[in-house]
């Protein structure tokens, strides 16, 4: 093994030992496990957006859409098709990631602000949708009455109902999974296009790759990716609602995403942390957090446009 | 355009990334507990401090201030001092279960307060349920909280929507006619709140005129308005709340329609009638709670203390929910002697607030089929300003008990179950 | 009956979205001159609304109407020098970023200085009457509101057509490079440009409080249909925004009439719609913002 490679090892050993881990070390610095699920699931989505803004250059901000999608899906399939946890991860799965890819074959010729406002708008439709079809969402006080249901695997029953260090770990597994054929993507032919077209989009296309299919392809994953996100905050909060569907929620991930490191695979993850933790014990301390994150996305923009990862990347070199 | 991306230095990124993680988590203070004899009681209280009902929420948590104080200054809970440990749930509602969950895991508290929005006050409730945590809901209206979402654990101190149109009905209908047009903001709340008016002028033998849905946040009534003097009713029922109210009933008199048609409707708070220019002032509708109640017990006390830590304004309903609900906690554990959540709950039912609590003059308990607070409500007109106080901006008419507007337990579709 | 009151929803409509178009034209000079996506122009606009409320006991209410304006200018120009200027040449979605978290703090600011309860904000009592029985929704406060929207564009197509400053901010929008070369200061040019922008939400901010009073989170709401006014009628028009505002105003208005939960969501439709079929806008030119 190189020695690039075995600090690649490294570093994944880390931080999946921080991941495996959290709900051990977090108590004692006054953490606790719920805020570490949370942390995953946004991160997630962070990264979920990433894929489409770091690697294939485009910025969709509305992404929120199939976030608030895929909560709605789990928690339509909890309450009226089945008391099943998995099948409601995969509605959420698909229900984002569907209309996503539907709604993708509209958008792909736009680009730059021109997509991101399309984006925004098809997200402002959708929280319009779930706020009005009460009947259906619940409307503007939200989808409710269902839970997480306890998963059955014969020999032993995962309680993730009720044990929260369970339910992390649950997730923890989902976030692997959805990670892990992230990084299959992006290290394959495709991710390497995608590369390509953030890169130079025009000479990408001199050299006869089809560039509006490969965004619709980006863009569809990143919605399924997305929507798994959106199903496992419906699982995390037992709520599903059309905040999650607003583009104010969008602007959070595309935070998350900018503060941890648009280029790199692990910063929208960092940046979540930093987004969720920050925000978790400032708001406990003063009511004026508003200002601390505000200020927050002012000095990252300012001073660490490559967000955290970049930032410290550049200082070595 | 270089493509850093899997092959730059891992090795300090590693420690860099490890060290900013962990210096994120190591700003959270730890929580240091005395291992002393005694630790505090604690209660969780989650409010939307920020967003569109900071003003509401704010007032609910002074009030939640002021009661601790003063149960602390008459020796706490079971001889223990008590500790109200407040969190934002910023009107979201993925903060506030995790607020929740973050009060009830982390910080161990034994009551949770919350929340002023009906929908994250009901998936608090869930979590509250689960952990087994007595919970009353100070300021979320939405009626399934004590109805067809009711649990064993929660308790609710404000008016359900049925309260309200109930109370105010019969006033209405022999004061200004049959002919009722309706403003309702288009979401749960607004609904039940039209179908319970609507319920009661069936009832009296009234009309409707017509319902105008008005998305919430919607600044501009006019087209609404059109819509409804065209109709020609008696009244004009406004069951919008907040700053939706305060649009709407400037732009009714600016457009000089109060002069044309009566104005009325069931909630009204007195923080909405504070940012009213004083001739938008107007109408007949029901208050949840009032500070103006000469010769009623303990409510000249209650005003003066708050006024002191409110920049001299005086409480309003929202200052006496968050009151209420924290000295509910104390009340009920210190005749119990026990802090156990089932205990305390089955001691709930039908248990009466003393006076110096409920500050109203009616019998106020908390109803056992539903766990709703009975409490009264004070019907009357807005005036543009009191005769002796800047703040009076209400003249109390009426003050009906809560069990006559309450509907029976059994229409509200409430079955609590207890756990086994 | 139907036409009637379809007639009065579209006079409606016309009167908000001339409220919208002067949040909209400030919003398009500082885009397209600078290429800058102001997130926090709503919160100059409560910033410009609470400055009024707080002189307004001093100068009255049209002291303030003229004082707060160029006061929120004067603040807007310290946050171009200090916050905006080093996002120059950058990727537009770093000056929405740094907006978006600017705005935060804006609201955040206001409700710390001035508390959350909502404040009432007075107008002159001869401007509250309703023109007459029948057009009781055309109150005498939004004729003038309209009136100084109508004077505000006279003035800045003045500006710009006849002022130095207003032939270099056209230039520049075409062309900033050669403008540089010309050897013009782009720099002080910016930062003038942003000032006029923030002036036009200073006074939408005065305007809104005597309609609607003050709140914190009273920008918020006001900031997406600016956006889609400029969408609408095309990034790099001006008259083209000017359009937009006063056709997502008629839009949401008429909608109001006949499907009134849709009445919001509407604007957003239309959007997509322009952004699908003819992304440049009415009047915008192509390639504004690729």
């Amino acid at each position: 093994m190189s020695a690039e490679q075995s600090r690649k090892l490294i570093v994944l050993v880390a931080i999946w030992s921080a991941l495996l881990f959290a709900p051990y070390w977090m108590a004692p610095l006054g953490g606790y496990t719920a805020l570490a699920t949370r942390v995953l699931v946004l991160g997630l989505a962070a990264m979920s957006l990433n894929f489409l803004l770091g690697f294939t250059g485009v910025l969709s901000f509305g992404h929120a859409a199939w976030f608030g999608l895929g909560a709605y899906g789990a928690g339509l399939s909890l309450k009226y098709l089945a008391l099943s946890t998995p099948l409601a991860v995969l509605c959420g799965i698909l229900l984002g990631g569907l209309c996503g890819a539907i709604l993708g074959l509209l958008i792909v010729r736009r680009r730059g602000v021109y997509f991101a406002m399309v984006t925004i708008a098809f997200g402002q439709v959708f929280y319009y949708i779930a706020f009005q079809w009460s009947s259906l969402t619940g409307g503007d006080d939200g989808l409710r009455g269902f839970a997480r249901q306890p998963i059955d695997l014969g020999f032993f029953k995962l309680d993730i109902l009720t044990n929260a260090n369970v339910f992390y770990y649950f997730v923890l597994f989902c976030f692997a999974l959805a990670i892990g054929a992230m990084g299959y993507i992006l290290r394959s032919p495709f991710g390497r296009t995608m590369i390509a077209i953030r890169e130079n989009e025009r000479r990408a296309r001199f050299l006869g790759i089809p560039i509006e299919r490969h965004i619709w392809i980006a863009f569809s994953l990143s919605c399924f990716f997305m929507g798994f996100a959106g199903a496992l905050y419906a699982l995390v909060n037992n709520f599903a609602d059309p905040r999650g569907l607003h583009y104010s929620q969008s602007g959070d991930f595309v935070m998350m995403a900018v503060m941890g490191g648009m280029r790199s695979f692990w910063g929208p993850l960092l940046g979540a942390t930093v987004f969720v933790v920050l925000q978790d014990y400032l708001s406990s301390v003063t009511v004026n957090w508003m200002s601390f994150v505000g200020l927050l996305f002012v000095l990252v923009v300012l001073f660490f446009p490559r967000g955290l990862l970049g930032f410290f990347r550049r200082s070595k070199a | 355009m270089t493509t850093h991306m899997f092959n730059s230095r891992f090795d300090r990124r590693t420690l860099l990334k490890g060290a900013a993680a962990l210096g994120a988590f190591q700003v959270t203070s730890p929580f240091i507990i005395a291992a002393r004899g005694e630790t505090p009681i604690r209660m969780g209280m989650v409010d939307p401090l920020t967003g569109v009902y900071a003003a509401p929420a704010g007032n609910e948590v002074m009030g939640a201030k002021l009661a601790v104080a003063r149960i602390n200054a008459q020796g706490g809970i079971l001889g223990r001092q008590v500790e109200l440990l407040v969190e934002d749930s910023a009107n979201d509602v993925g903060t506030g279960v995790q607020k929740a969950r973050k009060l009830i895991e982390r910080d161990q508290v034994n009551f949770i307060i919350g929340d002023v929005n009906s929908g994250i006050a009901a998936a608090i409730a869930q979590v509250t349920a689960e952990k087994k945590i007595l919970h009353i809901v100070s300021g979320g209206h939405t009626d399934s909280i004590t109805g067809k979402d009711c649990k064993w654990n929660v308790f609710r101190v404000c008016n359900t929507t049925r309260m309200e149109a109930n109370s105010v009905s019969n006033v209405l209908f022999n004061k200004y006619g049959k002919k009722w047009h309706f403003i309702t903001p288009d979401y749960a709340f607004g609904h039940t709140l039209y179908d319970a008016c609507t319920d009661d002028l069936k009832k009296l033998g009234g009309t409707v005129t017509g319902n105008e849905l008005t998305p919430l946040g919607t600044t501009d009534f006019s087209a609404y308005l059109i819509k409804a003097r065209a109709a020609n009713p008696d009244v004009m029922i406004l069951l919008v709340q907040g700053s939706d109210m305060i649009n709407c009933l400037k732009q009714v008199v600016q457009f000089g329609l109060d002069k044309q048609i009566h104005v009325a409707g069931t909630q009204q708070e007195l923080e909405s009638l504070a940012a009213l220019p004083p001739e938008a002032r107007i109408g007949v509708w029901m208050f949840e709670w009032y500070w103006k109640q000469p010769g009623v017990p303990g409510v000249e006390k209650f005003v003066a203390d708050i006024r002191k830590v409110n920049n001299g304004n005086v409480p309003t309903a929202r200052h006496w929910f968050g009151y209420t609900s924290a000295m509910t906690f104390a009340l009920v554990a210190n005749q119990e002697k026990t802090t156990d959540a089932v205990k305390l709950a089955t001691a709930l039912e039908n248990f009466e607030l003393p006076d110096d609590v409920k500050l109203q003059p009616n019998k106020v308990y908390y109803r056992k089929g539903d766990h709703q607070l009975m409490t009264s409500a004070f019907i009357g007109e807005a005036q543009s300003k009191g005769k002796d106080d800047p703040e009076d901006l209400y003249r109390v008419d009426e003050v009906v008990p809560g069990d006559k507007t309450a509907p029976a337990v059994s229409e509200t579709g409430c079955k609590v179950q207890w756990p086994s | 009956m139907m036409t009637q009151l379809l007639l009065f929803n579209v006079t409606n409509g016309l009167i908000i979205g001339a409220f919208y178009v002067l949040m909209a034209l400030g919003l398009s000079l500082i885009l397209n001159l600078s290429n800058v996506i102001n997130f926090a122009h709503g919160g100059f606009l409560v910033i410009g609304g609470y400055i009024a409320y707080a002189l307004a006991p001093y100068v009255g209410f049209w002291g303030a109407l003229l004082l707060a304006p160029p006061l929120t200018a004067i603040i807007g120009l310290a946050v171009e020098r200090v916050l905006i200027r080093p996002l120059y040449g950058r990727d537009p979605l770093y000056s929405l970023l740094l907006t978006f978290g600017l705005a935060f703090m804006i609201e955040d600011g206001t409700r710390f200085i001035f508390g959350p309860q909502g404040k009432p904000f007075a107008i002159p009592p001869f401007l509250a009457q309703p023109l007459s029985n029948d057009l009781f929704f055309i109150t005498g406060y939004r004729l003038f509101m309209v009136a100084v929207v109508v004077i505000a564009i006279a003035l800045l197509f003045l500006l710009l057509r006849y002022t130095r400053l207003g032939i270099r901010i056209r230039a520049g929008t075409l062309d900033l490079e050669t403008v540089a070369a010309l050897g013009i200061n782009v720099r002080m040019l910016r930062s003038l440009n942003f000032a006029v922008g923030i002036f036009l939400a200073g006074l939408s901010g005065v305007l809104a409080a005597g309609q609607l009073g003050l709140e914190p989170t009273m920008g918020t709401g006001l900031l997406m249909p600016s956006f889609i006014a400029i969408i609408v009628g095309g990034i790099g028009s001006l008259p083209g925004t000017l359009a937009g505002g006063l056709l997502i105003g008629v839009a949401s208005g008429v909608t109001a009439v006949f499907f009134p939960a849709a009445s919001e969501a509407v604007i957003y439709v239309l959007m997509a719609v322009i952004l699908l079929a003819r992304p440049r806008g009415l009047f915008g030119e192509e390639g504004m913002l690729t």
